[in-house]
């Protein structure tokens, strides 16, 4: 269900079965948490097989770790899937901004031998420079979708070659490197309350953004927009304005994604990032959502970014060969999918 | 629900006492070298069903547009209450209390019937979360129901999204969200198109009880027998002008044919379209 009003039940009418808004609901539940339990099951599996080794404390730290980049740009690809559009561009996105960020907090750091002693300073700036710059492309995005009428398939396709272009073009290529050791100590890798700092913002920035979509105007104009944009432009909702700070909201997520990826390992990733849109869809999809727009909700995305990570890190410790986690991930959207669709048949018969 | 009709009254004009709702005045609109409208006037009386009939291409859609706001006339003038009234887009038509039921429905399918009812115009918690856009969730579901229950439209789950309902029923929640806004008058665009037999019935039913509220209802209908059952007026259009004002209760089916193809020679008269009360 998209929406969470009331649990006030109709009384049943004369001549209306009692039953089948029950039942839908509740089959609707039950398919809809069934990749809740594959991650349950994922995990019980996994416990079993390798005991401690998998089922501990730091070893479920690293997991949330290695997902808490991808939960936020899965945070953002929610938002924008659920609007019916798509963002291609968010791992080109992602490496641009964090080329530039990299490239100011370097010159401003001061030098190494000196100890980095404008470390902070520069790290803030940086900051605010990946997440600028990565607001600055979804922008870029949302306006050429909605004015010039583009498809945002095509327009993000476009925006992919061109920011990961200019990244490489900025940097000839090689990564830059040589951050200032407080971006790691004191962010990247700085644990707070037994979990890394990215982790929490990643944590913050999902629940903000779930209790947003489920309880809020911009939550249900989100929903409106992308089920029916036309009904929404007449319902008096700002249609345009919406889908251009869908895009905005994306692109600084994976700038705020970049800053926190150079963080952790001190070095920009130009070539590390060519998947990442596509995690992030797919995570969006196993978790429920529609790409045709109208439905999902962050907590199934969050399920959906937990499922590849858990997998991942399992099949290493089993010693399978970590490559089967693209497979099983491939399989498990399908699968996703496929139910979905059984799912919408049941009730458009139902009707 | 139409309490903001109390805070509305006070910013509105001071109605004419007797005006119609609604009136078209020598309304003309040309598209290039084709002429829509000529001169077409029409008035709604307050609780009045009129229903406007006429062949594809008699202007019936222009006007429609013309009245909800969604187009500006060449010539001629809208009065609302008597007073001179002017949109520029459907916005405007609606502040002014009138409401548009279009033909492709304009319901969210993702969300639920209270949802939809609202949407646009949701409610939101008070103090600083209803400032942050925090929708009051429980007294838009009890509204939209107490509001559904009224009017006697029939929705088979309050929380399921309208996309698993039947056209009828997608029809009695797009009718519904017209009728919780309207002040005045609630326009629809062929509202039984694709119908079948009960569910025509069931938008019938609604008009008739939205119209016992007080809210007058304009509609584009090809069905003679729902005409017949609905309306209090009927205006049939052709070429662009008034052809005929009828009364279901005195007009056959073979006077609205007549007055639709133009046969007969004008065997339905007109009886001066301008009279809204006279029915």
């Amino acid at each position: 269900m998209t929406t969470d009003l009331s649990v006030v039940e109709s009384p049943p009418r004369p001549g209306e079965p009692a039953g089948p808004g029950r039942a839908r609901r509740a089959a609707g539940a039950l398919t809809g948490n069934w990749v809740f339990l594959a991650l349950v099951v994922l995990v019980v599996f996994f416990s079993a097989k390798a005991g401690g080794t998998f089922f501990n404390v730091s070893n479920f730290r690293d997991i949330v770790f290695n997902a808490s980049g991808t939960m936020l740009l899965a945070v953002g690809a929610a938002y924008l899937i659920i609007g019916g559009q798509l963002d291609l561009s968010i791992g080109s996105v992602l490496v641009f901004s964090e080329v530039l960020a990299a490239k100011v907090i370097v010159a401003l750091s001061g030098s190494a031998a000196a100890g980095y002693p404008d470390g902070i300073s520069a790290i803030v700036a940086g900051f605010a420079v990946c997440i600028g710059t990565g607001a600055a492309w979804g922008l870029l995005n949302g306006v050429l979708v909605t004015k010039l009428k583009i498809p945002s398939f095509i327009v993000t396709l476009g925006t992919l070659g061109m920011a990961l272009g200019l990244a490489q073009v900025i940097t000839h290529g090689a990564d830059v490197t040589g951050l200032p050791t407080q971006m790691v100590n004191d962010i990247g890798l700085k644990q707070l309350l037994g979990l890394p700092v990215p982790v929490w913002i990643a944590v913050l920035i999902a629940v903000l953004a779930g209790a947003v979509l489920a309880k809020t105007s911009f939550g249900r104009y989100t929903y409106a927009v992308g089920s029916n944009s036309e009904a929404a432009r007449r319902s008096g909702i700002k249609v345009t304005r919406h889908v251009i700070i869908l895009f905005t909201i994306m692109g600084a997520l994976a700038g705020l994604a970049g800053v926190l990826d150079i963080a952790r390992y001190t070095t920009t990733a130009v070539s590390g990032h060519g998947s990442d849109n596509l995690v992030a869809i797919a995570a969006v999809i196993i978790g429920g959502a529609s790409l045709y727009g109208g439905r999902g909700t962050i907590f199934g995305t969050a399920v959906g970014v937990l499922i590849p990570a858990v997998l991942n890190d399992g099949l290493v410790i089993i010693n399978v060969q970590p490559f089967w986690q693209t497979v099983a991930i491939g399989a498990i959207l399908i699968v996703a999918v496929a139910l979905d669709n059984v799912r919408r048949g049941r009730e458009m018969r139902g009707s | 629900m139409r309490a903001s009709s109390a805070a509305s009254q006070d910013d509105r004009l001071a109605a004419v006492p007797g005006a119609p709702v609604l009136s078209a005045h020598g309304v003309s609109k040309h598209f290039g070298h084709v002429t829509a409208l000529t001169g077409v006037s029409l008035a709604v009386a307050p609780g009045e069903v009129v229903a406007l009939m006429g062949d594809n291409g008699a202007g019936k859609s222009t006007l429609v547009k013309i009245l909800s706001g969604a187009m500006t006339p060449d010539r001629g003038e809208l009065r609302i209450r008597g007073n001179k009234a002017h949109f520029t887009d459907p916005a405007e038509a609606r502040a002014a209390g009138i409401e548009t039921v279009y033909q492709d429905l304009s319901l969210a399918d993702d969300l639920s019937a209270p949802a939809n009812l609202f949407l646009g115009r949701e409610h939101r918690r008070s103090g600083l979360l209803g400032k942050l856009g925090v929708l009051d969730a429980k007294r838009m579901q009890r509204e939209a129901e107490e509001h559904l229950r009224s009017l006697g439209a029939r929705v088979p789950d309050y929380r399921a999204a309208v996309r698993m309902f039947s056209g009828g029923q997608r029809q009695s929640v797009a009718i519904s969200r017209a009728s919780i806004w309207a002040r005045e008058l609630i326009i629809m665009d062929e509202p039984t198109a694709a119908l079948g037999l009960v569910q025509t019935a069931q938008v019938a039913r609604l008009i008739k009880r939205t119209r016992d509220r007080g809210i007058a209802v304009l509609l584009i209908s090809h069905s003679v027998p729902f005409v017949f059952d609905v309306a209090d007026r009927i205006v049939v259009l052709r070429l662009g002008q008034v052809a005929a004002t009828l009364s279901p209760a005195t007009a056959t089916h073979d006077d609205i044919v007549a007055a639709i193809t133009g046969a007969g020679g004008g065997a339905a008269a007109s009886d001066g379209h301008l009279d809204g009360g006279s029915r």
